[in-house]
């Protein structure tokens, strides 16, 4: 029997379980809130109830054959993660973009050009490496590369990363946003050119599942 | 399956061929301090590096690399000239994008290496002629840049201060530099940048952005540079032949170029020194952007041995560090050139035939 996995709290699991339901499958918790056990009608299927972020590791471990997590977390976590999963559906919630955000306050900065030029003025004014806070270092490193974008260095930034840039621990950041809000509310902006990933909620496979099933669930899944 | 021993016999036998050749055998540790290596090669080598933490001296990396920990020992009290070689284990992460390769790279592997800090016009054909002689029963392709020769045309631009420091700069990216080169050669597009009204954060001053806008300011004044200069800059980039012809081609440039004309001469005369040394230049493949493709503190001759085996890095690479010396040194810089060779693949090489 094929094993999902599905955040255990919040929005996402709430639009998780209805994304489901529109496909034929009910999903809900067993028992209280406070249990991390799943029933499951209308298919032959098991629910675990995980943390968002352990998902990818149980995926490529193959100790569930599917999960729902962002797409952001896998590519995050999973070096080569096209060797380990596959996106089944993209499942249309869950939106947020991993984006370059800089001080509103530097006009000279509207893109990735300039934010190179700065973090090269940076460092020689300064005598170290304009400082980018993250808690997405493979992704934001990766983008960085690419664009060939060098004199900066990745501190790492576990939560209110927003804030690290008025507490003059970063001069930049790399992080999460749906709106924008938390940014503008820390004088910071979204560098235009520098969306490192779009991320939503994905239905992903394991690959060492049992591909030949895992194919029948999708097929059986309603339109 | 080469075993690890016979890798470290041929290390060995390298060894032993560096100290024939007058240096002397070093080992640095293992464990690195991270800060120096970081604020060097940043992320790039966080990226490729084993970064860990000791609750007393902070950061360190597993050794990814010997030249850094060689010129450190050099500069605290070699004397000059000073002549050094090393074998051991390198640490190095594969993360290889989306996909896994069959077969990953190794994540650690042995280096023997080879280090000359002196004063000598014939340093560079020492250190290529002693690798090539070393490697020649392995039937590998040679390839030699020279970053003397391409720094020196950049100089020679009829552009700004500031805009041939940024070139200068980005040498070693060449999407970058692209981009630099295409905006530079472009007349100036006029830039609205308004004050948001924000308030200021950060450890960036306001000082410092007035600086870069006077600079952005400046630049409305500047003509474009003449598709004439990236013509030439295009086709010095280019150069890719045996190095006989690639001299002929460096030579013509150089009736445009003047200024590369002495870094085309030195590679003229180290091109001589070789030959004297019995290699015959015809067999060495030149190619200008070598130097643009390795590593960064490259910044005269660049050298690598291939084999004929897809998906291998060079089996042998080196290069002048000069201005490696000078950063690390505080102060004091000394010429350096040294290269490595990878045992491992020289005895994937002798299982095959």
């Amino acid at each position: 029997m094929l094993k999902l996995g599905v955040p255990s709290k919040g929005r996402l699991m709430e639009d998780t379980f209805r994304w489901f339901s529109d496909r034929g499958i009910g999903l809900s918790r067993a028992g209280s809130d406070r249990e991390y056990a799943g029933r499951v009608e209308g298919a032959d299927l098991t629910l675990v109830l995980l943390s968002a972020g352990e998902i990818p590791r149980e995926l490529a471990s193959g100790r569930i054959d599917l999960g729902v997590t962002g797409s952001d977390l896998v590519r995050e976590k999973l070096a080569g993660w096209r060797s380990d999963v596959r996106e089944l559906a993209l499942m249309g919630f869950g939106h947020a973009d991993l984006v370059l955000a800089v001080p509103a306050c530097w006009r000279d900065c509207e893109n990735l050009d300039d934010f190179a030029a700065i973090a090269r003025q940076f460092r020689g004014d300064h005598g170290f490496r304009l400082r980018i806070a993250t808690k997405y270092h493979r992704l934001v490193r990766a983008f960085l590369a690419e664009h060939e974008v060098a004199d900066y260095q990745l501190v790492d930034s576990q939560g209110a990363t927003e804030g690290t840039v008025a507490n003059l621990t970063a001069e930049a950041i790399a992080d999460i946003t749906s709106s924008g809000e938390t940014l503008r509310a820390n004088h910071l902006k979204i560098l235009p050119d520098a969306l490192i990933h779009p991320s939503q909620a994905t239905l992903f496979a394991s690959l060492k599942g049992d591909q030949a099933e895992i194919d029948r669930f999708i097929a059986g899944l309603h339109a | 399956m080469v075993t690890k021993s016979a890798k470290q016999e041929i290390g060995q036998r390298l060894l032993a061929a560096f100290r024939e050749a007058g240096a002397a055998e070093i080992a640095p540790d293992i464990l690195l301090d991270a800060a120096t290596l970081l604020d060097l090669y940043g992320e790039d080598i966080r990226a490729r590096a084993y970064v860990t933490t000791d609750p007393v001296r902070g950061e360190v990396v597993l050794r990814p690399d010997f030249t850094v920990p060689v010129v450190q020992t050099h500069m605290d009290g070699g004397a000059e000239p000073a002549r050094y070689c090393y074998l051991g284990e390198v640490f190095r992460k594969q993360d290889h994008g989306d996909t896994r390769p069959a077969h990953p790279r190794d994540n650690e592997y042995l280096q023997a290496g080879f280090e000359l800090f002196a004063r000598d016009a014939e340093a560079d054909a020492e250190i290529f002629a002693l690798f090539h002689r070393l490697l020649q029963p392995y039937g590998l392709h040679a390839a030699m840049g020279d970053m003397d020769i391409l720094l020196d045309a950049i100089r020679a631009l009829p552009v700004s201060e500031a805009r041939r420091a940024a070139l200068l700069h980005h040498v070693w990216r060449p999407i970058r530099f692209a981009r630099l080169l295409a905006r530079f050669s472009a007349p100036v597009a006029p830039r609205d940048l308004a004050d948001s009204g924000a308030p200021w954060t950060g450890l960036r001053t306001g000082p410092e952005m007035e600086a870069r806008l006077a600079t952005l300011a400046a630049e409305a004044d500047l003509p474009p540079l003449s598709a004439e200069w990236t013509d030439r800059l295009t086709r010095l980039f280019a150069i890719d032949a045996p190095a006989p012809e690639a001299l002929r081609q460096l030579r013509a440039l150089a009736q445009d170029i003047p200024a590369i004309a002495e870094a085309v001469e030195r590679l003229s005369s180290r091109l001589d020194q070789i030959a004297g040394r019995g290699i015959d230049p015809a067999t060495i493949r030149f190619e200008a952007s070598h130097g643009r493709e390795s590593m960064e503190y490259y910044d005269g001759m660049s050298f690598a041995f291939t084999a004929d085996r897809a998906d291998w890095p060079p089996v042998a690479s080196g290069g002048r560090y000069d201005a490696l010396t000078a950063q690390l040194g505080a102060g004091r810089a000394i010429p350096a050139v040294g290269g490595i060779i990878r045992p491992g693949l020289l005895a994937e090489l002798e299982a095959s035939c």
